[in-house]
């Protein structure tokens, strides 16, 4: 038996369930003493592993390199995939199987090189055929196209999966399959030549790898006795086939092949990640279909359309059997019409929609999401090497005590315990890198200041992909959040985004992000000329600020920020508020609100812990920023509130919400603000604009109209001088406003309503309690309630 | 009397001369076609059809007869579409066209007819005044009273008569047609027959049997079918087409074929006014331009390849009557006017928009721009 007739090649579809099937009838036919697969030859230690308990398909071979994680590359496989079925032969005959492709060290390294056309190259590559069908060959010629093409057939896929994929017959393809190939493969050869192209970085790859496929057959030849079986690409079969080339020329191509340090693990892969629809290009369009192909021989539509049935009445749709009955009908029928020997895809998700769901596209994608591409998740056996991130990831859990389990609980953390500190920036951490172990139960925000965190945990298997998807960030949790979220904040469109992401960061407790979160921050800030937009993105920042002592985070760099905004905020009001139409005002009211509330929560020696006396830390990486002397800020914005509010040109909410706002920071006496309110309501302004300064002025707090009683007055005075006309335009204005109010609220204004002197008479002293009407007793009681209140939570 | 002859002229004989015809039914215009196909298709044909499915998807497609007949495409889109429905109909199911108005589901469903038993003319037109006698069958009353009931004093309804002679029966518009009456055809679908207990009797269909429906989409819920019978039709719904070209084609296409039929004088290089004329419709249409650069605002009508053909149809007419005998701007922007402003005050506003923001910025468009702004009088 010559060295040519050892070889057995079978030229696959990867991910073909066709193929897949007539590899195993094939394999068991040959009874060959050993098995190559196309694969990176360095992941045969992990090979034994397939056939471990625990391992299930769909998995995954990862390779990346271990000092620069993002350089990764995937070899996904289904159960149906020809090169998984080949495997589990192998394991159980006990026949050796090698993997002959290019080792996954050289793939990195050509890719670090840039050798690589794309960036999420090796899947592409190793896919070469469907990638061909793409048409993202260098040369137009499309190998399968064109033998579908001369087969008559439109699309290719279909072409393929007619000969090939939907046979039950046992006849062996690979011979055929292989000599068409060839043919294909001199065809291109020729047009290559016509067009003069040279052989680029794309040609010398594919002849390594081919060179290296031969190389490692001709060592296995020598190894084992009897058939070598070989499973590769159905593009590559004539390179292998008949008697091979002298080794030296081989050798002489793959002499001088780049090569890094790569690691190799088996990871979960699911039927989602294998679509196309992932954004995996080279995936397949149906993997849940061919799924069901290869697992059931018999009764193939019927049973398809049987759990298209249980899929759309999982969505509420009414379906009977009545409706399966009829659509395998057309599914066979629309098979006949179209000359095929089995209803395939096209035919079943026609029929499916025709039939069970009235031509509706939302109803069939339900089938598609659910059914054609499915949800299967694989599993990888406990003891298989994991990724440096998962590793990591469970030993920080181990150590944080926190218990990876699939049943919802709920942790409620005290940050300023160190232990749930840490928890609370692990699980912070994760959710920067979107894998959603943990979600906070309680909404942040509204619990301002707080030390408590709520989380809810749940362990699901799908997180292991995710953890997968994040693993190309960084090789523990801590430098892939970082990695992360940096990138992040480097590709946000808009400021708020950003500062967004800065209370992220100090959420998570990611020192090595600030630096380029808080950069990214000040070069949009800088871009940004829009007031409103910075005037949204600050609180965020103060919020985090406030987060950052709770949890004794050094938030020195990120005053710097605030006070660099504030500037650029200060500086830009003026002008950004004169000329505005409602509803711009109405947005840049609530910007200005929360400006305000931020500034006045960040002001030194006020609510929050940030000492006045301590001058921001900055860090060496700090962003270039020329902070304002502290105690500035809260002036400088009151000035400026103090100069809008004066100024004619504004809209009415705006200087009435400006005149309020200084009201209540005590920049303005009241009864100077009372004045003001008289004068904008007065009879030079027409009648929409008092409504509209009486809304600005009155909204978000009906208490102040109760226990002023000067506002009340003015108030009561200018709406009983009001015109019927005048009235009746302004009514639905003042209903807006009061309507913002609380019932309660309403109540007591109406109480203090009636109260009022009937008259023009402005009423007596503010401070309509006399000190002499206090009843000690009785507020005793009370003192000690707040007492023991705040005691309880020191 | 005079009347009964009048009467007798103004109903001729169906197969009178085709010639005088306004619109002859498609098994007349495309006799031809259908004969060659029929003569040279060697596949098997279900029971009653006059040919196999494959060559009806021919006829409906485009194609080759045997090898010489060349065969007009009737419906330009998708292939898979037509096949479902052809081969839905081969399973004896009925058939359910849906779509917007103006994307040729009634063109289909008598194409289909004509192809399958070569009579298009077994046809409902649905209203809200249709009539439960209308879709099972009427009494000859005169008859009725004179003799009773008998075979002859009945009147068979279209589908009664497909039924009994395996052949396809039409029903337009079947949204629009009352609930209770919509009813009346869950037994004939299902049962494949129908009751005349005023005879005793029954019609039960013959094989070959079916129905086409058409519904309108954008009327869904006028007169939503019941689950009972939605369950005994399949559903195709026709799309939009799906490019320009393709749109342009078929616009062409169907002008062509109503030039003659309307005995239009020859309008030469009309495809330049045809594509700007199908520009418009598919740019206001998806509310985007064809560049995805201008997002615009869509006007309440449906903006149909039907309407399309109706605006360069009209435009040339005004052209061959009115104008030079050339297809120009000015012919064709009375018509898009008309199609676009459906309601004066929003789709006023929009087609100002559109053309301010839009037409007057393209270049090449001028001619154009200042038709328009003739129209509206601005």
């Amino acid at each position: 038996m010559s060295e040519a007739d050892r070889v057995a090649v079978l030229g696959v579809r990867h991910h073909g369930p066709g193929s897949a099937r007539s590899v195993v009838a094939e394999l068991d036919r040959l009874q060959p003493r050993a098995v190559l697969i196309e694969g990176p030859a360095d992941a045969d230690p992990l090979l034994a592993l397939a056939a471990a308990p625990g391992m299930a398909p769909p998995v995954a071979l990862l390779a990346y390199a271990p000092d620069a994680p993002r350089l990764s590359a995937f070899w996904p496989y289904a159960v149906f995939s020809p090169e998984w079925q080949a495997l589990a032969w192998a394991a159980g005959h006990g026949v050796p199987v090698r993997f002959c492709d290019l080792p996954a060290a050289s793939t990195l390294a050509m890719r670090e090189a840039g050798d690589d056309d794309d960036g999420r190259g090796e899947v592409d590559d190793e896919q070469a055929p469907e990638l061909r069908w793409a048409g993202r060959r260098p040369f137009s010629l499309d190998p399968i196209a064109e033998m579908a093409a001369a087969a008559g057939y439109d699309d290719p896929a279909r072409w393929w999966d007619d000969v090939v994929e939907s046979r039950l017959d046992g006849a062996s393809p690979f011979p055929v399959i292989s000599e068409a190939m060839g043919e294909l493969r001199a065809a291109e050869q020729r047009l290559a030549e016509q067009a003069g192209t040279q052989a680029g970085t794309e040609t010398l790859r594919e002849q390594r790898r081919e060179a290296h496929m031969r190389q490692v057959l001709r060592a296995t030849l020598r190894d084992a006795g009897g058939v070598v079986a070989v499973v590769c690409g159905a593009w590559h079969a004539p390179a292998l086939t008949g008697p091979l080339p002298p080794a030296g020329r081989d050798a002489a191509v793959l002499r001088g092949m780049p090569r890094r340090k790569a690691a190799l693990a088996w990871v979960p892969w699911t039927h989602s990640r294998l679509s196309t629809a992932s954004g995996y290009g080279a995936g397949i369009a149906s993997p849940g279909w061919y799924h069901h192909l290869f697992t059931t021989p018999d009764h193939t539509v019927i049973r398809w359309m049987t759990r298209v049935g249980g899929v759309l009445r999982g969505h509420d749709l009414p379906v009977s059997s009545a409706h399966v009955i009829e659509a395998v009908r057309l599914a066979e029928a629309l098979a006949t019409l179209r000359g095929r020997p089995l209803a395939g895809l096209a035919e079943v998700s026609e029929a499916t929609k025709a039939v069970m769901c009235d031509g509706d596209e939302v109803a069939a994608a339900f089938v598609h999401r659910d059914l054609v591409v499915g949800e299967l998740l694989g599993g990888v056996p406990d003891d298989a090497p994991p990724v440096p991130l998962d590793a990591d990831l469970r030993a920080r859990a181990r150590s944080l005590k926190l218990k990876i389990d699939p049943v919802e609980k709920s942790l409620a953390l005290d940050l300023r315990k160190d232990t749930d500190r840490g928890r609370s920036a692990f699980l912070h951490q994760l959710a920067c890198l979107r894998i959603d172990w943990g979600t906070v139960t309680d909404d942040l925000v509204k619990g301002t200041g707080t030390f408590r965190e709520t989380w809810s945990l749940r362990w699901r298997p799908e997180l292991a992909v995710d953890i997968i998807d994040a693993a190309v960030w960084g090789t523990t949790v801590m430098t892939a959040a970082s990695a992360r979220i940096a990138d992040a904040a480097a590709n946000a469109t808009e400021l708020a985004a950003v500062s967004a992401i800065v209370e992220r960061v100090l959420l998570a407790d990611l020192p090595g992000a600030l630096g380029p979160v808080l950069r990214a921050l000040d070069a949009r800030a800088a871009a940004d000329s829009d007031v409103a937009d910075l005037m949204t993105a600050t609180p965020a920042l103060v919020r985090a600020i406030r987060y950052g002592t709770v949890r004794g985070t050094d938030t020195g760099a990120l005053a710097a920020v605030v006070h660099a905004l504030a500037a650029r905020v200060c500086a830009g009001l003026p002008g950004a508020v004169g000329g505005l139409a409602d509803d711009a005002a109405l947005a840049l009211r609530s910007a200005l609100d929360g400006m305000h509330a931020a500034l006045a929560l960040f002001n030194p020696g006020g609510t929050n812990g940030v000492s006045p006396l301590s001058p921001p830390r900055h860090r060496g990486e700090g962003p270039p920023v020329t902070p304002l002397p502290r105690q500035n800020v809260r002036q400088r914005w009151l000035a400026v509130l103090a100069s809008v509010a004066s100024r004619r040109d504004v809209h009415g909410l705006i200087a009435g919400r400006v005149t309020r706002l200084l009201a209540d920071a005590g920049a303005l006496a009241w009864p100077e603000a009372a004045t003001r309110l008289r004068a904008a309501l007065s009879a030079g302004v027409p009648a929409a604009g008092k409504a509209a300064w009486a809304e600005g002025f009155l909204s978000g707090g009906g208490l102040l109209l109760v226990h002023d009683r000067d506002l009340l007055t003015t108030l009561d005075a200018w709406v009983a001088s009001l015109g019927e006309e005048e009235f009746l335009d302004v009514a639905p204005l003042l209903r807006r406003v009061f309507g913002e109010f609380s019932a309660p609220e309403r109540a007591s204004i109406g109480t203090a309503v009636r109260q009022l002197p009937g008259g023009h008479e402005v009423g007596a002293a503010p401070d309509g309690v006399a000190a002499g009407d206090l009843d000690h007793d009785r507020a005793a009681a009370a003192l000690a309630t707040v007492e023991l209140i705040l005691g309880g939570a020191r | 009397m005079s009347a009964g002859a009048a009467s007798v002229s103004v109903m001729p004989a169906p197969s009178s001369n085709d010639e005088a015809l306004l619109r002859p039914h498609a098994e007349q215009v495309y006799a031809d076609e259908l004969a060659a196909l029929a003569r040279a298709d060697d596949r098997p044909r279900p029971p009653s059809w006059r040919m196999s499915p494959q060559a009806v998807v021919t006829y409906l497609l485009g194609g080759v007869a045997g090898d010489a007949i060349v065969i007009t495409p009737k419906y330009v889109g998708p292939r898979r579409l037509i096949e479902v429905a052809v081969a839905t109909l081969a399973t004896d199911r009925a058939l359910l066209l849906l779509g917007v108005p103006g994307t040729a589901k009634t063109w289909v469903s008598e194409h289909l007819a004509a192809a399958i038993c070569g009579d298009s003319t077994l046809l409902v037109q649905g209203t809200s005044g249709t009539a439960e006698e209308a879709i099972r069958y009427g009494w000859n009353y005169a008859r009725l009273l004179a003799e009773g009931p008998s075979r002859a004093a009945l009147v068979p309804s279209p589908v009664m008569t497909a039924m009994v002679t395996g052949q396809i029966a039409r029903v337009e518009e079947l949204t629009r047609i009352p609930s209770d009456v919509q009813d009346a055809l869950i037994t004939i679908l299902s049962e494949k027959s129908l009751p005349v207990p005023e005879l005793g009797t029954e019609a039960q269909a013959v094989k070959g049997f079916s129905v086409i429906a058409t519904a309108n989409d954008r009327d869904r819920g006028v007169n939503d079918l019941s689950s009972a019978l939605r369950r005994r039709f399949n559903t195709v719904v026709l799309p939009l087409p799906a490019s320009e070209d393709e749109e342009v084609d078929i616009v062409a296409r169907r002008v062509a074929q109503l030039g003659r039929a309307l005995e239009l004088p020859e309008v030469p290089s009309a495809l330049e006014e045809i594509r700007r004329v199908v520009t418009v419709f598919r740019e206001l249409r998806s509310g985007v331009t064809a560049d995805q650069r201008t997002k615009l605002k869509s006007p309440t009508g449906t903006m149909s390849p039907a309407e399309a053909i109706s605006v360069v149809t009209s435009g040339i007419a005004l052209a061959a009557h009115f104008g030079d005998g050339v297809l120009r701007a000015a012919d064709v922007a009375a018509g898009i006017v008309g199609a676009v402003v459906k309601d004066p005050v929003t789709d006023g506003q929009v087609w100002a928009e559109y053309l301010e923001a839009v037409v007057r910025e393209r270049p090449g468009w001028g001619d154009f721009y200042r038709a328009c702004r003739e129209v509206t009088g601005a």
